[in-house]
């Protein structure tokens, strides 16, 4: 996976509360077998019309935001369901980096996996990068330095270590934890005198 | 050191602690359904790996199935296509597969309780948000993202941060006509849909106690609308009692030592919570929801709020949005709000009880006139066949509802059950998102009891009335 250490781009500022993950990617849409054709229908009630047409300088499509690689939103983003296709959506609209004061949980968790980085600032600090994403401002983010840097403006946050050291390393995280194989066994065979019933066959 | 459930059961499955509070946890069971599968089988083909342990996977579909007409050809081809991998990685890979023709088939959150396979003190996961339903049996159950089912195929582990402790206790005892449905609206409408997020919730005092197992489980179920990972509910008689002789259950001697490990499983007395919660239990009422979020619930004897009533500027907003879409007024009484389908089913309420609380409202009343269809559709075969026997799909209907075959059905229009533009809803489900029933469908959260009121008074009505 490629390895996520800065981005520097214009910020789509849409500062909405409970965006859920109908809105980012509905039901009808989780239908393919594949891991990609998820962001033409990414945030389809807000881009396009019940008929399908598309909306007029929707904020993901006009050409005031074109090429932000940031999505500033707002409190509990990404609440709902489990689908991964909600971080497979967002990434094909071109999105790296999602600053919100919060994120559900297993939203957030999916994005490590596609190397999207989610921040988390203060609704202050949300709201002063809102102003500046509709100003056109750029800003800028850095992992490795935790830190969100926009005009005058300077803010740090926090970011879950591990998850820190996949994103910077670009890891594959299934191979890593088959490098714990020799604990995986050790577990279980600790687990098959103590609780049998759960192993079959 | 005193320790909640949530840390027993976190602790029994460390494999690995890596430090602040991360763990490669090891993950006993997985269900695996359609949708959020395939990407991660072709991962493992891709990678050339195996299934690290097939014994611990059921596969059933549920999703896309549709819920009548299944001896004919499926009408999207793009639900057949999931379906068909489904069947395909399930041949490839040696698991245990309940086809949609085996009377057991059903949703996997029904399924996996009636098969034993979820068992107090395990861990289990499913590419699905509703596996918080499973906490009713003091298992810590968990939805996960693709990548993760891919992970936990390949290594039966997750690397995961432990998440807070949370306890949301209610007392007293619940009124007449007021359901575990309306225990889980009533605590999402108090601490929001953000209210849990980061904590696993532990379900606790006498009403609790009370419930049955499948009211525990309707709980549960909606642990996730309050933002938590998961829900819990300390095993007890109820739970052994539910679990003794179904299939995966131990067995012989086995049984003893499980009820003896799994009576250990529940809280210290004492232990900390990191956020606690009270909720009186005799004050709760019937709910409905009015808006866009599960956290926009009032009584049935409750208005549409204000939009001022509220603080957030953000949440404001978000309520305006909401009302137009709802196309209902500020100030209207939830008793005023006509219905035009009625939905009964889904993970959070399709169990033998919920379709038992529907037949004994709508025995000898008539669906409305004015209502375009009313569905109840069992959580599984066996849900169906139980129903059948005693005689409840008779007394459906003849009130006028349609009798389905088990499936998700119209919790989230994926297949070919969904309400149109504009319609309102009295649905048992879990979610009232824009658009989760079906492009312009205006959802609104309820009991079965209520949904079967509403049914037959063609608008919201409160239950204890009829």
């Amino acid at each position: 996976m490629e390895k996520f250490i800065k981005v520097s781009s214009i910020a789509t500022p849409f500062p909405r509360v409970n965006i859920d993950t109908d809105i980012i990617i509905p039901a009808k849409h989780l239908k393919s077998i594949k891991r990609t054709g998820f962001g033409e229908h990414a945030f389809e009630t807000i881009r396009f019309t019940a008929e399908g047409a598309r909306i007029e300088d929707n904020i993901f499509d006009g050409e005031k935001y074109k090429g932000a690689k940031i999505l500033i939103t707002g409190d509990n983003f990404g609440c709902g369901s489990s689908r991964e296709h909600a971080p497979w959506a967002i990434a094909e609209l071109g999105f790296r980096c999602i600053i919100a004061p919060s994120f559900a949980d297993i939203f957030a968790g999916n994005c490590v996996k596609n190397n999207i980085l989610t921040v988390e600032l203060p609704q202050e600090q949300v709201d002063a990068l809102v102003i500046a994403a509709e100003a056109g401002h750029q800003i800028h983010i850095d992992l490795n330095e935790q830190t969100v840097c926009c005009e005058n403006a300077f803010y740090e946050f926090e970011y879950n270590p591990t998850h820190k050291e996949m994103l910077l390393g670009g890891l594959d995280e299934v191979g890593q934890t088959l490098q714990s194989g020799a604990a995986i066994s050790a577990y279980e065979d600790k687990t098959k005198m103590m609780t049998p019933w759960l192993y079959r066959g | 050191m005193l320790k909640t459930m949530y840390d027993k059961i976190w602790g029994h499955h460390v494999v690995e602690d890596r430090g602040n509070g991360m763990a490669l946890l090891y993950i006993d069971r997985h269900l695996v359904h359609e949708v959020t599968s395939p990407q991660a089988f072709d991962g493992l083909r891709a990678a050339g790996r195996k299934i690290h342990r097939p014994d611990s996977i059921i596969a059933v579909p549920d999703h896309n199935v549709p819920t009548k007409d299944r001896h004919l050809p499926n009408p999207d081809p793009m639900s057949t296509a999931q379906l068909t991998a489904l069947e395909a990685n399930v041949k490839e890979f040696g698991l245990e597969y309940i086809p949609m023709d085996d009377v057991r088939q059903g949703i996997v959150h029904v399924v996996g309780p009636e098969q034993g396979f979820t068992q107090p003190g395990v861990t289990l996961v499913c590419g699905d948000s509703h596996t918080s339903t499973h906490g009713a049996f003091g298992a810590l159950a968990f939805g996960i993202g693709t990548s993760e089912v891919e992970h936990v195929l390949a290594t039966q582990t997750l690397q995961l941060k432990k998440s807070k402790n949370m306890r949301v206790s209610v007392t007293g005892i619940l009124s007449k006509g007021c359901t575990a449905k309306d225990v889980a609206l009533a605590i999402i409408g108090a601490i929001g849909t953000g209210g849990g997020t980061a904590h696993v919730i532990e379900f606790a005092g006498p009403v609790i106690e009370a419930l049955t197992m499948e009211g525990r489980m309707t709980l549960c179920n909606m642990s996730i609308e309050a933002g938590a990972r998961a829900g819990l509910v300390a095993p007890d008689a109820k739970t052994f009692e539910y679990v003794k002789g179904r299939p995966y259950a131990p067995k012989g001697g086995q049984w003893d030592a499980a009820v003896a490990y799994w009576a250990s499983l529940s809280s210290d007395d004492g232990a900390m919570f990191d956020k606690e919660i009270v909720i009186y239990g005799s004050e709760i009422a019937p709910q409905v929801t009015w808006g866009t979020s599960p956290e926009d619930v009032v009584p049935i004897t409750g208005y549409v709020p204000q939009i001022k009533s509220f603080a957030d500027p953000a949440k404001q907003e978000a309520v305006e949005k909401a009302l137009a879409y709802m196309g209902l007024a500020e100030g209207q009484a939830m008793t005023d709000v006509k219905v035009d389908r009625v939905f009964i089913g889904s993970c959070t309420n399709s169990r033998i009880e919920d379709i038992r609380e529907v037949a004994e409202v709508v025995k000898g009343r008539k669906v409305a006139s004015s209502i375009i269809e009313a569905l109840v559709v069992p959580g599984s075969g066996l849900v169906k066949y139980q129903a059948e026997e005693e005689g409840l799909d008779q007394i459906l209907v003849e009130a006028g509802f349609e009798w389905r075959e088990p499936g998700c059905s119209m919790c989230l229009a994926m297949n070919p059950d969904k309400a149109g533009a504009g319609e309102h809803v009295a649905s048992t489900s879990n979610r009232n998102f824009v658009g989760r029933q079906g492009p312009g469908a205006r959802t609104h959260l309820v009991s079965p009891a209520m949904a079967a009121a509403a049914a037959i008074a063609g608008h919201f009505v409160d239950v204890r009335d009829l």
